[in-house]
């Protein structure tokens, strides 16, 4: 039987907070129990940094692997024990409101360390589809953290997105500076909408003499045909190294046309770099040492 | 390094903050107040709060100042009786929030009823949340509103080593520090202290339970003034030790007895705030290209707050 996301965040928690284990198994029995106060989860919140500390979650390559088989896209490397523990009260608590109710009220007074776990926690919440205005509001914060919070390693936006609010949250991570890699399901959501509101936007780029985020060709290549892209790829073919191989990797995820075959034509190291895996969208420059 | 135990952030500019980075300043206490006008729903002295511990917490970190705050209902506002009920309701739920340090700042204004009915309400939460109390002394009738602040935090059983008295001058520093509270010092011109009256202070009291604050806000005021003090008073011959004292120690000690303040948070942050709230002090790194020839150096160098 797969074990719950809770029975995770239970174990995880439970094996790295020391001499606070048992208070923490407590408290999640109190929430669970059903009949408990909303002000006992407030307090609950409170008290879990001050009681358990703030350091990374130790997790082990079994402990992901066993978080996507309990919520399928669910990871959880990067969490914090605190964050983990209150995504638990979170979950064990029975409230007499509507989870959505309950979580409105929790981003409304939440502090910036806060708003990071609610969000990371949105894959495993019941109801998720009545979560979007706070989910939009967490997309619009100007704290970085809280928009990654949603944005990166989390297979919310993949599952619960439609393609303008995908499609503006991807603009809105290359604005910010923020790593397009990290979004699930980049590539599957992906779509021709998205390609051609980036290809204006490396026009825009490239008029104000601002450099352009290599990773943006990623959702550009496989519709290059349909927005008209291959003029600007070629213009990245001759550019930064970064910008040649992102060029290179989106043309092989390109229809297959002349144009494209031309266009990888000129660059047949970049193509076997690609082919022997020497470069991805991970790695665009060989030089990095791993 | 400083710690600026008094600064109104949300009024302040990003030079603002650039400067007191550059000048030394690694921590800063953001207290609850009034905003140059009154608020008239409850909901929007909720989102002022929020906005304490969310956005302006952020805000400072990305300049490597790591933000605290205080909660609570300032002085003014508890006379709208409608809106104080309102906030008081919500201010447990943020008066446990990461990074709060004390109720603050709160006590008289005026001196009205309301004001008083306030104030002891909020000094029975402090008391039963274990969290120190940050008190704004009144502008006017200040001697006495100094005083009175005192004798009711003390008939609500408050420990005085657990409050700060803050905006103290000449006039009621010697009662504050003989009662055993800690006292604050606002280096804000014309209105609270000068830096040159407080080295003359510093010279005579010492160091023990006094803090130096800017108070800084929407008025015409110094946000270097933690700094600047710092500079003029080892200038003046004040020993280093007591500079150290009223600029830093004091005030982590008695807002770290809220357990929500530590050395640690800004010398050796946990690694998931350096990710995704706190920058790092480039101070502490090593130092920043030094700003020159910008606001926050000829600000610097304009020492005297008269």
């Amino acid at each position: 039987m797969a074990v719950s996301p809770l029975e995770l965040l239970h174990e995880w928690v439970a094996r790295q907070a020391g001499e606070q284990t048992a208070w923490f198994e407590r408290e999640l029995s109190i929430l669970a129990e059903g009949g408990a106060a909303e002000s006992t989860l407030h307090r609950f919140l409170g008290w879990v940094p001050r009681r358990l500390g703030r350091a990374d979650l130790t997790l082990t390559s079994a402990d992901l692997a066993r978080a996507a088989q309990a919520r399928r896209g669910w990871n959880p490397s990067g969490w914090s024990l605190d964050g983990a523990a209150r995504v638990a009260g979170l979950l064990a608590f029975q409230g007499e409101r509507d989870f959505s109710a309950i979580f409105r009220d929790l981003v409304r007074t939440a502090d910036a360390r806060e708003l990071i776990t609610l969000y990371r926690g949105l894959p495993l919440y019941p109801a998720p589809e009545t979560l979007s205005f706070e989910v939009g509001e967490g997309l619009r914060s100007n704290m970085h953290g809280v928009f990654e919070a949603i944005a990166h390693a989390n297979p919310y936006p993949q599952d619960h997105f439609d393609d303008h609010r995908f499609n503006h949250m991807v603009l809105k991570a290359l604005f910010i500076g923020s790593r397009l890699g990290p979004i699930v399901g980049l590539e599957a959501r992906a779509n021709v909408e998205l390609a051609g509101i980036l290809l204006d936007h490396v026009k825009e780029r490239e008029a104000a003499g601002r450099a352009i985020d290599p990773e943006l060709w990623r959702c550009i290549g496989p519709f290059a045909q349909d927005v008209g892209a291959y003029a600007a790829l070629a213009d990245a073919l001759a550019g930064a190294p970064d910008e040649r191989a992102a060029a290179t990797l989106a043309l092989m995820m390109a229809v297959d046309t002349p144009e494209t075959r031309e266009l990888l034509d000129r660059v047949p190291e970049m193509r076997r770099r690609a082919i022997h895996g020497e470069i991805d969208w991970n790695h665009l420059t060989c030089d990095e040492v791993a | 390094m400083f710690i600026d135990p008094h600064a109104h952030m949300v009024s302040r500019t990003t030079d603002d903050y650039e400067a007191m980075a550059a000048a030394g300043v690694v921590a800063l206490i953001e207290p609850a107040f009034w905003v140059g006008q009154p608020r008239t729903f409850v909901g929007t002295y909720v989102d002022y709060l929020s906005s304490l511990v969310g956005w302006e917490r952020f805000r400072a970190g990305q300049f490597g100042i790591r933000h605290y705050c205080t909660i609570g209902l300032n002085s003014k506002e508890a006379n709208n009786e409608a809106l104080a009920e309102g906030v008081m309701e919500w201010l447990p739920r943020f008066a446990l929030k990461e990074g709060v340090v004390a109720i603050g700042e709160i006590g008289y204004d005026e001196q009205t009823p309301l004001e008083d009915k306030y104030f002891r309400a909020q000094l029975t939460l402090a008391k039963e949340l274990e969290l120190p109390v940050m008190v704004h002394t009144p502008h006017r009738d200040k001697k006495r509103g100094t005083s009175r602040s005192m004798d009711v935090c003390e008939e609500m059983g408050l420990d005085p080593s657990w409050v700060v008295i803050d905006h103290n001058n000449e006039e009621t520093v010697r009662e504050t520090l003989d009662r055993g509270y800690w006292a604050g010092f606002s280096i804000y011109p014309s209105t609270k202290m000068g830096n040159a009256r407080m080295v003359a202070l510093l010279r005579q009291y010492g160091g023990e339970r006094i803090l130096v604050d800017s108070a800084c806000d929407w008025g015409i005021s110094d946000c270097l003034g933690v700094a600047k003090t710092a500079r003029l008073a080892l200038e003046s011959g004040i020993d280093a030790a007591v500079v150290r004292q009223v600029t830093y120690a004091n005030a982590l000690e008695v807002y770290g007895k809220s357990g929500q303040m530590h050395a640690t948070d800004w010398l050796n942050p946990p690694p998931i705030d350096q990710r995704t709230l706190f920058e790092g002090n480039s101070i502490l790194r090593g130092g920043r290209d030094p700003l020159v020839e910008t606001p926050a150096k000829m600000r610097r160098d304009n020492l005297i707050i008269e």
